[in-house]
Parts: C-alpha cells; sequence; structure tokens
C-alpha cells in the first residue's frame, strides 16, 4: 500500500475560547494541487501553521509518507522536503536576491562544518541564477531584496520555497496583492514545476478565480471545520459552501 | 527561630519594594515589548529629586514628596516615552535597549557630577521603631513598607481590572491592532503605561532610599534585582513579578545572615539561570505562544 | 589575488597599521595595541549583535576568562601559544553553555543571562583569592618569546597584535561569508522564514553567540600580555558596555565597523579629556543620539555618504548620454 505524500488525521487546535482548527482531515496525494479555501476566520491559516511546525496541534496527527510528523519544528520539515511561502512578504531586505535563494538552498547541502569552511555559496550560484532566471528575476540579482516591487518580493518567496526542491510546497495566499501580469507568471511557473517535477502544491488562496483554474482539488474550511471537498465544478456548485460564503 | 522570622520579615519587607520596580519592568515590556535597562536608576533618581527640593528649594518632605513624583511622571514617564522610545520603537528593540542602558549611564553621571558622588542620607517616611514580640523583634520600618506596598500593588491590579481605563490599557498590551479597531488610543494607553511605571519607581525610590541611603550608582543593583524578580516569577504577569520581588528580598536577606556575605549578589543571578534552564515561563507565568 | 578597489583599500590599512607606531612615544605603541585588542573583542561580539541580531552583555566576561586563563598557565611557565588556545576553547565552551539555556527562550533572555554572568564572573574573581588574587589581580605576566622574535619591547608586541589580528580577521571574513554567515544574517532579518527555510535558528544563534563569545576570550589573552597586571575592575559590566557602544558606534553589521568603533572609543577619552568629569555623559548622548539619527552606525554614515556622491556622478552620465542623444 502506498501513503499518501502528506496525510492530516484529526487535527485540532484551541486558542483560549476559541476552536481555530476542529478536527481536520484529508490527504494530499503525490503530484496534485490542492486548494485550501474558506472565509476569513475559518481556520486555514492556523491549519497551516498546524501543519508547517508553528503550532503544535491540540490533538490529531500529520505524516509525510507515511511517516508522523506531529511536532517537528519548521526547519526539520523543511530538511524534510517541505517548502513555504509565507502570507505576508518575507524575504531578507538587506541581502540580495541571490542570497536570499541561496540562503534557501543552503542547509540542504553539505554538511555543518563543510558549510563554514566550504565555498561561500554552497555552490549554489548556478542553481539560485536558473531559479531567479526561471521565476522571471534575473534582472534583479544583485538588489537587496528589500528594495524590489510588491509583486517581485512575492515571486522572489516563491522561488526560494522551490530552491531545496521540495516535494511539497504550501503556498499562503500566494497571489495577494499581486497585479494581473504578475499573477499569470507565477500561476505559469506553479503549474510548470508541477509538470515537470511532480511538485505537490497545497494552495490557501481567496482569489477565486485563481485557485478555481490552479487547483484539480478544493477543500473548504468554514469555522474551523472541513464543510466541503471536491473538483472546483463541485465546489463551485455546492450549496453549503456558496452558504458559509455568504454567511448564512 | 526568632532570628529567621526577623530575617524572613525584613526580607518580604525589601522584597515588597523590589516588586515595584519589577512590575513596572513587566508593565512596560508589555505594552511596549521594552526591556528597560535603566529601571535601575528610575528608582535611584526620584530620591534625589526630593534631596533637591529639600536642600535647594527649602520645601518641606511631603511636599518634596510631590514635586519628586511630578518631575518623575514628566522626565521618567513621558519624556522617556516621547523623546527615546517612540523615536526608537520602529528601529526594532536592539536600539531601544542600547538606549535605556546610555540613559541609564546618562542618569548616573548626572547625579554623580551635579549632586555628589557620595551616599546621602535620606528622610525615612516611616516610623523607625520595633516591636517586640516575646523575642521576635518587629521593625516598624518593615511592616510599614509591606502594608504600603500591599495596599499599592493592590490598588494597581484594581485600577487594571476594574476601570475602563485600566482595561483599555491591558488590550492595548495584549493585541494593539484589535484594540485600536475597538476605538482604543493604543499610543496613549502606551503613555499611561510609562506614567504608572514612573509612579511605581517613584514609590519604590521614596522606600528603599532610608534603608540603602542615596548613591548614585544604587540603581545598578536595583535594576538587576528587578530584572530577576519580573523573570523568576513570570514576565508576562503582575502578580508573578510580586512573587519574584519577595522570593529575591527573602532569599538575599536569607543568603546575606546565613550563608555568605560575599556571594550574596550571586543568588538571585544563580536563581535567574535555574529559573530560565528549567521553567522559562517563570514560576507564576504563562508560556508565551508563538505568533507567525 | 584580485587587484580590486577594496583590496587596495585593505593594503592600505595594512601598510598604516604597520606604520603607524614607528617614531611614536610609549604610550601612542600601547594605545594603539590596546585599539586592536579591543577590535578583536568588538569584532567578535559584532558577529553576535551585528550579524544574528542578539544581544551580549558579556564580552567583557568572555575576555575575564581569557586573560585569567592565560595569566594563570603563563605565570606557571606555560608558553602564550599554548595557553591562547586554551583560553579561546575554555571561552567558547563557556559560551555555548550560557548560551544554551539562554536561547531557549524568545526575547531579549541573552542580556540578561549575559547580564547575570558578567557580574557572577566579576564577583568569583574578587572573591576567589587563592587562584585569582582577588582584588589585587594578577601581576608580571610574561610576553610571548619566539626565540627569533621576543615580544618584550612594546614595539614587537605591537607587531604581534597586529599578526594575530589580521589571522583573526581573515578568519572572521570567513565566517561572515560562509553559509554560516548567511544564516546569521537571515536570523537577524527574518527569523521565521529562516526557520521555514530549514536553518536550525537555535544551533545557528548559539554559534554566533559562542563564537563571538571566543573572540572575547581571544581579546583577553592578548590583554594579558599587553598590560601584565590584570584585576576584576578592568571586566566590570561597564566596559562589557563600552565593548557594546564600540559596535553600535562603529556600524552593527559593517565588517569593519567595530574597528572603527574601538578606534573612537579609545581615542574619545583623549580628546574629551578636558571635558574631566562629564567624558561618560558625553558618551552616553553621543550613543543616544547616534542610535536615533545614524542607527547603522559611523561606517554606515560614509557609505550613506559615499553612495550619494557615486549617486551624483550615475546622474552625470546620465546626462552624458542624454547629451549624446
Amino acid at each position: 500500500m502506498t501513503h499518501p505524500l502528506l496525510s492530516v488525521r484529526s487535527v485540532s487546535k484551541r486558542f483560549g475560547n476559541i476552536q481555530a482548527v476542529n478536527d481536520v482531515s484529508f490527504d494530499v496525494q503525490q503530484g496534485e494541487i490542492l486548494g485550501l479555501i474558506g472565509p476569513n476566520g475559518s481556520g486555514k491559516s492556523t491549519l497551516f501553521n498546524c501543519l508547517l511546525g508553528q503550532y503544535q496541534p491540540d490533538s490529531g496527527s500529520v505524516a509525510l509518507k507515511g511517516s508522523n510528523i506531529t511536532g517537528k519544528s519548521p526547519s526539520e520539515l523543511n530538511l524534510l522536503g517541505i517548502g513555504r511561502t509565507f502570507q505576508q512578504l518575507s524575504v531578507f531586505p538587506e541581502m540580495t536576491v541571490i542570497d536570499n535563494v541561496i540562503l534557501a538552498g543552503q542547509e540542504h547541502s553539505g554538511s555543518m562544518i563543510s558549510r563554514l569552511f566550504g565555498s561561500p555559496d554552497a555552490g549554489l550560484t548556478k542553481a539560485a541564477e536558473k531559479l531567479i532566471g526561471f521565476f522571471k528575476i534575473s534582472h534583479l540579482r544583485d538588489e537587496p531584496a528589500g528594495s524590489l516591487s510588491y509583486g517581485q518580493q512575492k515571486l522572489l518567496d516563491a522561488a526560494m520555497a522551490f530552491m531545496a526542491e521540495p516535494s511539497l510546497v504550501l503556498l499562503d495566499e500566494p497571489a495577494g496583492g499581486v497585479n494581473l501580469t504578475m499573477l499569470g507568471n507565477l500561476k505559469e511557473r506553479l503549474q510548470a514545476f508541477n509538470s515537470e517535477f511532480g511538485t505537490t502544491f497545497v494552495v490557501i488562496e481567496h482569489n477565486m478565480e485563481f485557485v478555481m483554474s490552479l487547483c484539480s482539488r478544493i477543500i473548504v474550511l468554514a469555522e474551523g471545520s472541513v464543510i466541503a471537498e471536491g473538483t472546483p465544478e463541485e465546489i463551485r456548485s455546492n450549496q453549503t459552501v456558496i452558504d458559509a460564503y455568504l454567511g448564512a | 527561630m526568632e532570628q529567621l522570622i526577623q530575617v524572613v520579615l525584613s526580607g518580604l519587607a525589601t522584597g515588597s519594594i523590589y516588586a515595584l520596580a519589577a512590575i513596572g519592568f513587566t508593565l512596560i515590556w508589555q505594552a511596549a515589548q521594552t526591556v528597560n535597562f535603566a529601571q535601575g536608576e528610575f528608582v535611584m533618581l526620584p530620591a534625589f529629586f526630593v534631596l533637591i527640593g529639600i536642600n535647594f528649594l527649602g520645601m518641606p518632605l511631603w511636599l518634596a514628596m510631590l514635586f519628586g513624583l511630578a518631575l518623575s511622571v514628566l522626565i521618567l514617564g513621558v519624556a522617556f516615552k516621547r523623546i527615546l522610545v517612540d523615536p526608537l520603537l520602529s528601529h526594532g528593540g536592539l536600539s531601544l535597549i542600547i538606549a535605556t542602558m546610555a540613559v541609564a549611564i546618562l542618569m548616573k553621571e548626572l547625579v554623580k557630577e551635579f549632586y555628589s558622588a557620595e551616599a546621602q542620607p535620606y528622610p525615612a517616611l516611616v516610623p523607625q521603631g520595633a516591636w517586640d514580640l516575646s523575642g521576635v523583634i518587629i521593625s516598624l520600618q518593615d511592616i510599614s513598607h509591606l502594608i504600603i506596598c500591599f495596599v499599592v500593588i493592590v490598588g494597581l491590579t484594581l485600577f487594571l481590572d476594574k476601570t475602563k481605563v485600566g482595561r483599555c490599557m491591558q488590550a492595548a498590551a495584549q493585541n494593539a491592532a484589535v484594540a485600536e479597531i475597538l476605538g482604543v488610543n493604543v499610543k496613549r494607553m502606551i503613555l499611561y503605561t510609562f506614567v504608572v511605571n514612573a509612579v511605581l519607581a517613584t514609590l519604590a525610590s521614596f522606600l528603599i532610599t532610608p534603608v540603602y541611603l542615596a548613591k548614585f550608582s544604587s540603581g545598578e543593583y536595583l535594576g538587576l534585582i528587578a530584572f530577576i524578580a519580573a523573570i523568576v516569577g513570570g514576565f508576562n504577569q503582575v502578580r508573578g513579578a510580586l512573587a519574584g520581588g519577595l522570593l529575591i528580598g527573602v532569599l538575599d536577606n536569607i543568603t546575606a545572615t546565613y550563608i555568605t556575605a560575599e556571594y550574596r549578589q550571586a543568588i538571585p543571578l544563580l536563581l535567574l539561570i535555574a529559573v530560565i534552564l528549567f521553567k522559562p515561563e517563570g514560576i507564576l507565568g504563562k508560556p508565551e505562544g508563538r505568533a507567525v | 589575488m584580485k587587484f580590486t578597489k577594496r583590496n587596495l583599500w585593505l593594503l592600505i590599512g595594512l601598510a598604516l597599521l604597520i606604520l603607524a607606531p614607528i617614531g611614536q612615544g610609549r604610550y601612542i605603541v600601547y594605545t594603539l595595541t590596546s585599539w586592536l585588542v579591543f577590535s578583536i573583542a568588538a569584532m567578535g561580539l559584532n558577529l553576535t549583535l551585528g550579524y544574528a541580531g542578539q544581544i551580549s552583555l558579556a564580552q567583557s566576561a568572555f575576555m575575564a576568562v581569557g586573560a585569567y586563563i592565560t595569566a594563570l598557565l603563563t605565570l606557571n611557565g606555560i608558553h602564550w601559544i599554548v595557553a591562547m588556545p586554551i583560553a579561546v576553547l575554555s571561552s567558547f565552551v563557556l559560551g555555548l553553555l550560557i548560551g544554551f539555556p539562554a536561547l531557549r527562550v524568545k526575547g531579549h533572555f541573552l542580556a540578561f543571562v549575559t547580564l547575570a554572568f558578567t557580574t557572577l564572573v566579576f564577583l568569583v574573581l574578587r572573591n576567589e583569592d587563592w587562584l585569582t588574587g582577588g582584588p589585587y589581580g594578577l601581576s608580571g605576566m610574561p610576553r610571548p618569546d619566539f626565540g627569533l622574535f621576543n615580544t618584550g619591547k612594546n614595539i614587537n608586541f605591537y607587531y604581534f597584535t597586529v599578526f594575530i589580528f589580521v589571522i583573526f580577521s581573515l578568519l572572521m571574513y570567513q565566517i561572515v561569508r560562509s553559509p554560516w554567515g548567511r544564516a546569521f544574517k537571515g536570523l537577524r532579518e527574518n527569523e521565521i522564514r529562516a526557520e521555514s527555510l530549514g536553518v536550525n535558528t537555535r544551533r545557528i544563534t548559539l554559534l554566533a553567540f559562542a563564537i563571538g563569545s571566543a573572540a572575547g576570550g581571544l581579546a583577553g589573552s592578548l590583554m594579558t600580555p599587553l598590560v601584565q597586571f590584570i584585576e576584576p575592575g578592568s571586566f566590570a559590566l561597564l566596559h562589557s558596555l563600552r565593548i557594546l557602544l564600540m559596535v553600535i558606534v562603529g556600524g552593527a553589521g559593517f565588517f569593519f565597523g567595530p574597528v572603527v568603533g574601538a578606534g573612537v572609543v579609545i581615542m574619545l577619552p583623549e580628546v574629551l579629556r578636558f571635558t574631566e568629569g562629564y567624558y561618560l555623559m558625553i558618551y552616553a548622548v553621543t550613543v543616544v543620539v547616534l542610535i536615533i539619527f545614524c542607527p547603522k552606525g559611523l561606517v554606515g554614515l560614509g557609505e550613506i555618504i559615499s553612495r550619494k556622491i557615486l549617486k551624483k556622478k550615475e546622474v552625470r552620465k546620465d546626462f552624458e548620454q542624454g547629451a549624446k542623444l
């Protein structure tokens, strides 16, 4: 029997009186692009943070390819092949674009000691250049990341998530605040990664058009629980989902 | 046995004064995420304001104390917040911490140069006698200190929990963004917190200076003790700071009397390291959740 | 070695270091040596503070550890070249031991714990007479003799310190531009992002602190043969604050910032000598003013100014191109 790439079982998380995530279970299959949607405050980000080690779930478990990863730290999860992007801008503003991307890969390369005495770029400059070329920000190679436009920083953030060749990438509102041209570019890049390298994605997004056209399957959260699951078409016509969004 | 009771009692009395400084510390930490490295000097300075009032302006003690309190609120509360904290808050905690260290040096040097480098006698606020309860000598000063501090702390707690302003201050400290949406003037509440800190430091100053004399350098140890009390008790709790202050006061006294005078200063430091190792959230503190 | 502009500046700097003491009196040579020693301590703290963003108030305590270990060993006939690595390693290990609990918790705990440590070290040095000589300290430590080169003379000791300083700077440079250095900077700029990219933040912070501490130990190890008399007061908390000031004044996060800062902080008392008692006050006000108006220190200020001048030139080039079109 083969395990799903990521398997989430009965994960719950409470903050004071608020049940942010309530008994959520789902699987992510190898190679799929899964969308995670829901109204504001439905627990998407908290769930992400539980999957990514930022929070400890109160109960439930998370497994990667069948092995339990509940409670592992964000850096351990990254080393196991889980990349992520952030909702808010999340680059290293005073470092150059190329250094940002090298940093995203260096912990996966060589040992602690070789990283001190070996080559300054951990042999990653070529790969990093290729990656920023792929995201079409090569011309910004030596600019400090903080000087980039909002959309460019979003692209850089995404590039960093891919540097270590992860098998699974969790994207937290990748389209938020990005203009239409950039958005097209981003979607195309993500699809290319998915088809060329078989990279699996879980995407939180508010931009419905973006989610519906990118994802093969969608899970809907409301008040911390899964209320629907299906293909974009099924979700579009699901009455429970429409009610949840309309606040009925 | 009699001696032990005396030692513990006077430890509690000193500890309750430490607690005042420690509480101010915690409040500022909560409101502005700032560590005030000049807190000890904040306790040292008001006593000198009073001395200036008495010796240079010819004020009676009560008026000099009011004068000292007013100056403290103005300088240690409002000016400190406006001149130093406001412009530096956006640079991140590091710059502000270093700036408060510099302020500590500045205050010490100002007192040393313009007042005196010598320890100054300071008028006691409370009766000096002692009761003899079948062998146990109880100093009136200790008892008064304990009572005053507890009244102040209970008053502060009531203010924070029961009044509108107090609750707004807490809301602003816990979640500035939400408080702002709910119509709380967060900036003003943070300013109030600095004023409350200045008042607490001034009270601590009035109580402790008669015991240790007024000296420019006395804030160094006091500031350190206030930190340690706050951390040991639990950095995000008023009652934690109180517990930490009392604990250190008693421990300090017991060490000095029974164990070693040479390493007296080391005991709170070792306690600090032990707490950080084994219970980093403090004795009464709650672990702080990580926000992303 | 590529002959770049930067290498040219470094060569000029080295030449100045070599020429500086020639024909100078005892006191100037001593001050120059002391500047280099404090530069090493401050560059170490810069790694902790400027690159990894952690406040340590224990740099003077680590200098004390390095100085006393070196003193005790060399007084017992062990050569400096053996004593120094022991002193540096001890500081490194102590740094790990102190940093470990402190860095378990977030916030500014390292500042508190290092503050406590500095005070503890001071108390031990003052109280344990049998080992440290108590308040009177230790004296009569020999300066290292390398057969062909005896550092007994002040000028020779100066060149010896220059040599150690250069080696130390090269090592430091290797660290800063290595992946470790990149991880340190990542930690300072965005800890959560760094962690999500596989950086073991706790381990890397601890290492930044311990390496910085080891540099403090090295500085202490040079201090002992330089002054040949050490006492607890030379390593009190105030001196940690002084080293911190060197880093801030020079420019935290700039490689040679602390060297500039150490120069200023060491020279400042000389310049401000006429102010007598007001020295520390001016010092404190300077720090506050610097932090508010020039948070990147003198080197940062220099960079901003030179960038402005360069920009003017670029604008002129644009004009030229415009004229051609």
